[in-house]
């Protein structure tokens, strides 16, 4: 290149652009264009903050002795080695398997790990969170962590030392360098665990050995535009079930990649999802039009379109009626004849396509006639139930499975049976973010909030609560939960708990309303707690509620009409008047369905 | 050096009252705070969960299944026939449906969730038991001999259980302020009104102080020739001395015994009890006071693996400590009178008494009285408690008396035993009448392995090696623990298993059969189902060459599978690596 030499970089750095520059033709060019560009508009976020962030003047070193412990073993051990690794003039900490994160270790330069192996092969019981998520998929990388294991067991068990093993080979497989190799310990631990302590501390580099290195992270090309047109392949991450083992209720809670997409989200955004129709749908719609599963339909088979791309389940007057313009039924004509209008609405009312499919028959469908009738399979939108800040590159739903019976037919939810039943962990859906402008945090950090969210309603206060820990935000937090039973029903429940230990959570009112003999609801909640709640209000809190349109919002926003009149003393109108103008004032903020 | 954690839980609770309250208002969580778990014990209730699903519910971002375990306190194991339905209502409504009957002569419910805590608790009150001070670093619940044979000296040695029991209750008004006041500040009735004692000292806690004791005491009496209290793996005991066939005329104290101890920490032993003296009716209430106040000032407060009464006396030495107790009560025990005991086990069935009236000892399999469809045991019991005019006695071995029918009544009982498959309860092998196993998985969260889960299953295995060996009749006792604490008194069983880790076990052998010697390790950490395979050998060569009477635990001495252990000190010398079968 001969321009004039305007770049920022040293000079080896200069060259290495120089050489990864030759040679590229347009496309790559432009590809890589946009990588920087990438790097660049992360603020830097990427790459080596850790280390740059550490001080070069002769503080100590930082040292994590991670361990976790059954019999205290190991937990007296960390001790020794803190003790030690001070000598030698590091600032140790330790951290207590039972009570960190894993994903913390991304934080950490220097590891020592001791941990035990119990029973056969598995972790000490309170560092058995921590292991599961140790090991599993949403692991950051560790590439600026240097570490050493010591494994403590017990030779008489087959999968002896299997907790030493498996962190020790775990930390390596996320680019963390071992420094120092692992010691499995017998019941006799003391003596080699002393000499692996001599050896693991000494093969750290001393403080002036630790030069800064940049460790770029693979950030995304942001060419590539996700949106609903072109929804993005999320990896499941993890699925579970968040009721326990006797609910009546499935709710589940999902982890949704979005490493290399590009794609974040606002707390109170919904996500979207192309969900696909059941095979036992498709094969039920097959079965009753005498169709041909592997007719052809454009480059797609019938039962391949009918599965990704038409509506299939849906019933309505508007889908009666283009059926019947096709099959002509008599008896169907006579249902949609006009002045039947409400016969009609309750006919269909539970039923499905399928439905009018058996009860009003045609043998005479080519694949074009019958997806002619069909609507397109749209996507549907979850209020999303993290925040990005706590969660990077992952977002989590909250999704309720939709089963019932009507008709004497078993049905189910598209897209929530969809995710329960047709997709596992390391498969991808497709999805897109939807902006809701209109359910959103108050810009100061410092107002308090009233979050009632019952059922699935909790998931966009899962993102607010997470986002407002992460931010470190000041306002009062106040949550409205309910649910069926409290041992089965207490949607993350642990961290909730976390979050009043931590007081993220300044307030945790709950209502489960097959507890007790009478059915109690978050709107009765709300009434019990009307002087405080209209302190709140008065004191300038944001009032978001969430969930089931039909019958609990109503009845929320009734007890909010209440509050206002016997603690704000008010009339019924100055009542409703205060509770619009809240609305108005967008401090009254719904997202409900 | 430091006190241990539980002496800083005990100085700042206020005398057991912690922040119990504030704990049961917190709907949030189904436990209480780690310090309020340790307070709750002086009342009677343990915190636990489910283990078995502790991890799926973990990964369900649900807290551990948490409930809570209530002891009720039953001194003597006596029970009217209205309590018994108490309890039986209790369990229906408020915990998983069954009784546990201990092997400390206690009622125990699982299962009941704290919202329906203090509901039960006053249930319990209200059926005149009470929960305080059956676990805890206090005096638990006294045993004594349910003995349905001799009827003046069973109601002499139950009065003096129930005078210990009262004497030695904790005097804080926390029990009451926290579980019986409902609401209105009107108290529900208690079984009684402690008696007072002015000590100006601490008058809220005379004979404890705030500290309480370092560690739990339990207290026996045992009326010889029947060791069935176990009187040598308790603190303090009393065996009642007669005249004739009944007149007590004193008690040989006994102290010292106890059976927890850690794995691998060898300053920690089982400890048989040991004779201190002799006194007399009247003064035994005031030797068990200067027993537990000698503790009490000498227990070890730094180390509480350390803390029992068996370490004291242990680093103290006997004559020092009766030296001790004698100040305080300023006059001299008596020199230990001559007594025997047989054997430890109950005895099933029928029996009559010398006034014509019935008791029928009825096996409870672990002391688990629950229904199943093949055996309505809840049910069946309950069924008998609405007509018997009698009395129900819990044993030390987990089983039942039903006690002092008339002969009128004995043919509608027999028929309810009957009609619930209870009257032939007890025609099982010998070995496993004489099984015990505690709690263990899936509610104990000190349980390393399983055990009344597991220990039926074992000895079915067992039976068929005895019952080649042509011994289904001979009794061997045979005991199982999930961990080392020794809720079943595992090391004063001829067999006895003690878990280490999920299958695993520590197979300790050659314990006496009335309980009156400790045994030995014979097989360190061993799978259970190997268990069989191990014993089968050893079982066959006592059938072919015990002596005449030999017992199991004599025999496997003499024969030297396992070396005797002559005091508790000694329990971890001497260790054999054997020659196993498998």
């Amino acid at each position: 290149m001969s321009s004039p030499n305007l770049s920022p970089l040293p000079p080896e750095r200069e060259q290495l652009a120089q050489q990864l520059a030759a040679g590229l033709n347009a496309e790559q060019a432009t590809w890589l264009s946009g990588f920087f560009a990438g790097i660049g508009f992360a603020g830097g976020a990427t790459g080596a903050a850790p280390i740059a962030a550490a001080p070069a003047t002769a503080t100590k070193q930082p040292l994590t002795v991670l361990y976790g412990s059954e019999s205290g073993n190991s937990e007296q051990l960390a001790g020794e080695i803190q003790k030690r690794a001070e000598k030698e003039g590091f600032k140790a900490k330790i951290v207590n398997m039972g009570d960190a994160k894993a994903a913390d270790l991304a934080k950490a330069e220097n590891l020592l790990v001791v941990v035990s192996t119990w029973g056969e092969g598995d972790p000490p019981d309170a560092a058995t969170g921590y292991y599961e998520e140790f090991m599993g998929k949403s692991m950051p990388q560790l590439a600026n962590l240097k570490f050493s294991v010591c494994g403590l067991g017990d030779t008489s068990y087959e999968q002896f030392c299997k907790m030493g093993k498996d962190f020790d080979a775990r930390l390596s497989e996320l680019g963390a360098e071992r420094i120092f190799d692992r010691a499995d310990c017998d019941v006799d631990y003391q003596e080699p665990f002393e000499k692996w302590l001599d050896g693991a501390i000494n093969a750290f580099p001393k403080q002036e050995d630790v030069a800064s290195a940049i460790a770029a992270t693979g950030a995304a090309p942001a060419s590539v535009v996700y949106d609903k047109k072109n929804p993005y392949s999320a990896e499941i991450l993890d699925k579970v079930v968040l009721n326990g083992t006797g609910s009546n209720k499935e709710t589940l809670h999902i982890e949704l990649s979005l490493e290399g997409s590009g794609l974040s989200y606002e707390p109170g955004d919904a996500l979207g999802i192309y969900p696909e129709n059941s095979t036992a749908d498709v094969e039920a719609i097959l079965a009753v039009t005498g169709l041909k599963a592997n007719a052809k339909l454009g480059d797609k088979t019938l039962a391949e379109a009918l599965k990704t791309d038409f509506d299939i389940t849906s019933l309505s007057p508007a889908i009666a009626l283009k059926y019947n313009g096709v099959v002509g039924d008599k008896k169907l004509e006579k249902l949609l004849a006009k002045d039947k209008k409400e016969e009609l609405k309750e006919w269909v009312w539970g039923r499905q396509l399928i439905d009018l499919l058996e009860v009003f028959p045609n043998k005479n469908w080519s694949p074009e006639t019958f997806t002619g009738i069909l609507r397109k399979l749209n996507p549907r939108l979850y209020s999303i139930a993290s925040s990005i800040k706590k969660h990077e590159d992952q977002v989590d739903l909250t999704i309720a499975a939709v089963r019932y019976n009507t008709h004497g037919r078993d049905r189910t939810g598209v897209c929530s049976c969809y995710v329960a039943d047709d997709v596992s962990i390391g498969d991808t859906v497709r999805v897109f973010f939807h902006s809701n402008k209109n359910f959103r945090l108050p810009e100061n950090n410092d107002t308090p909030i009233i979050m009632v969210g019952p059922g699935t309603g909790i998931a966009p206060f899962r993102a607010f609560v997470e986002e407002r820990s992460a931010v470190g935000a000041n306002g009062k937090n106040w949550l409205f939960f309910g649910d069926q039973q409290f041992s089965y029903d207490f949607l993350y429940q642990l961290e909730w708990l976390d979050y009043l230990d931590e007081g993220s959570l300044s307030d945790l009112t709950l209502a489960f309303s097959r507890d007790q003999k009478e059915k109690i609801y978050v709107q009765h909640r709300l009434l019990e707690n009307g002087a405080e709640v209209w302190k709140w209000l008065e004191d300038g809190a944001h009032f978001y509620v969430c969930g089931d349109a039909t019958k609990m919002a109503k009845d929320v926003h009734q007890a909010l009409i209440d509050i206002a009149a016997e603690h704000g003393g008010k009339s019924p109108e100055d009542a409703k008047a205060y509770v619009d103008a809240l609305r108005k004032e967008k401090r009254y903020q719904r997202d409900v369905y | 050096m430091a006190k241990s954690a539980n002496e800083g839980i005990k100085d700042a609770s206020n005398y057991l009252r912690g922040t119990i309250l504030e704990g049961l208002a917190n709907s949030a969580t189904g436990s209480l705070s780690k310090d309020d778990q340790q307070l709750t014990k002086f009342h009677g209730i343990y915190q636990q969960d489910d283990r078995d699903i502790r991890k799926e519910r973990r990964k369900k971002k649900l807290e551990p299944a948490y409930s809570f375990m209530i002891r009720v306190r039953v001194p003597g194991g006596v029970s009217t026939p209205a309590q018994w339905l108490d309890m039986d209502r209790i369990a229906q409504e408020h915990a998983n449906n069954a009784i546990k009957l201990t092997t400390r002569q206690a009622f125990q419910f699982h299962g009941v969730i704290k919202s329906n805590l203090k509901k039960t608790i006053a249930e319990i009150n209200e059926a005149l038991f009470d929960t305080l001070a059956a676990c805890g670093d206090v005096n638990r619940n006294v045993m004594c001999n349910p003995n349905p044979m001799q009827s003046k000296v069973h109601g002499d040695v139950l009065k003096l259980a129930t005078e210990i029991s009262d004497h030695l209750s904790p005097r804080t008004g926390a029990y009451h302020e926290i579980w019986l006041d409902d609401g209105t500040g009107e108290k529900v009735k208690v079984t009684y009104d402690p008696p007072k004692i002015d000590d100006i000292a601490d008058p809220e806690e005379p004979i404890y102080g705030k500290h309480y004791l370092p560690r739990k005491f339990k207290t026996v009496i045992a009326v010889p020739p029947s060791n069935d209290v176990d009187i040598y793996a308790h603190d303090l005991g009393y065996i009642a001395i007669l005249e004739g066939d009944d007149k007590i005329v004193g008690y040989n104290v006994t102290v010292g015994g106890g059976m927890g101890m850690t794995h691998g920490n060898e300053d920690t032993f089982p400890r048989l009890a040991e004779v201190l003296g002799f006194c007399t009716p009247e003064q035994a209430v005031a030797v068990g006071e200067a027993v537990v106040r000698v503790q009490r000032d000498n227990g070890n407060r730094e180390v509480r693996a350390n803390a029992r009464l068996k370490y004291t006396i242990e680093r103290m030495g006997l004559d020092a400590f009766r030296e001790e107790v004698e100040k305080l009560l300023g006059y001299k025990l008596e020199k230990p009178r001559e007594f025997k005991f047989d054997d430890n086990g109950d005895r099933y069935g029928w029996i009559e008494d010398h006034k014509g009236n019935f008791h029928f000892t009825l096996f409870v399999e672990n002391g688990r009285v629950y229904d199943t469809d093949a055996y309505p045991l809840l049910t069946g019991l309950r069924k008998i408690a609405e007509i018997h005019k009698g009395d129900f006695r819990l044993t030390a071995n987990q089983n039942l008396i039903i006690a002092n029918i008339s002969p009128k009544a004995k043919p509608a009982i027999t028929k309810l035993l009957e009609e619930h498959k209870m009257i032939d309860a007890h025609e099982r092998s010998a070995l496993r009448l004489n099984s015990m196993a505690c709690v263990s998985l899936p509610t104990c969260g000190l349980a390393l392995a399983e055990s009344q889960r597991y220990l039926p299953d074992l000895v079915s295995e067992i039976d068929e090696i005895m019952e080649e060996a042509g011994l289904r009749h001979d009794a061997i006792t045979i005991r199982m623990t999930g961990c080392p604490n020794g809720c079943a008194r595992p090391y004063i069983a001829e067999i006895g298993f003690v878990g280490r880790a999920p299958g695993k076990y520590n197979l300790y052998l050659g314990a006496g059969f009335a309980g009156d010697r400790l045994s030995k390790l014979y097989a360190p950490s061993i799978k259970g189902t190997d268990a069989p395979a191990i014993l089968k050998p050893i079982i066959q060569d006592y059938a072919k060459n015990r002596e005449d009477g030999e017992r199991f635990g004599d025999f496997v001495v003499r024969a030297g599978y396992v070396k005797e252990t002559e005091h508790g000190r000694d329990f971890h010398k001497d260790f054999v690596e054997p020659q196993l079968a498998v």
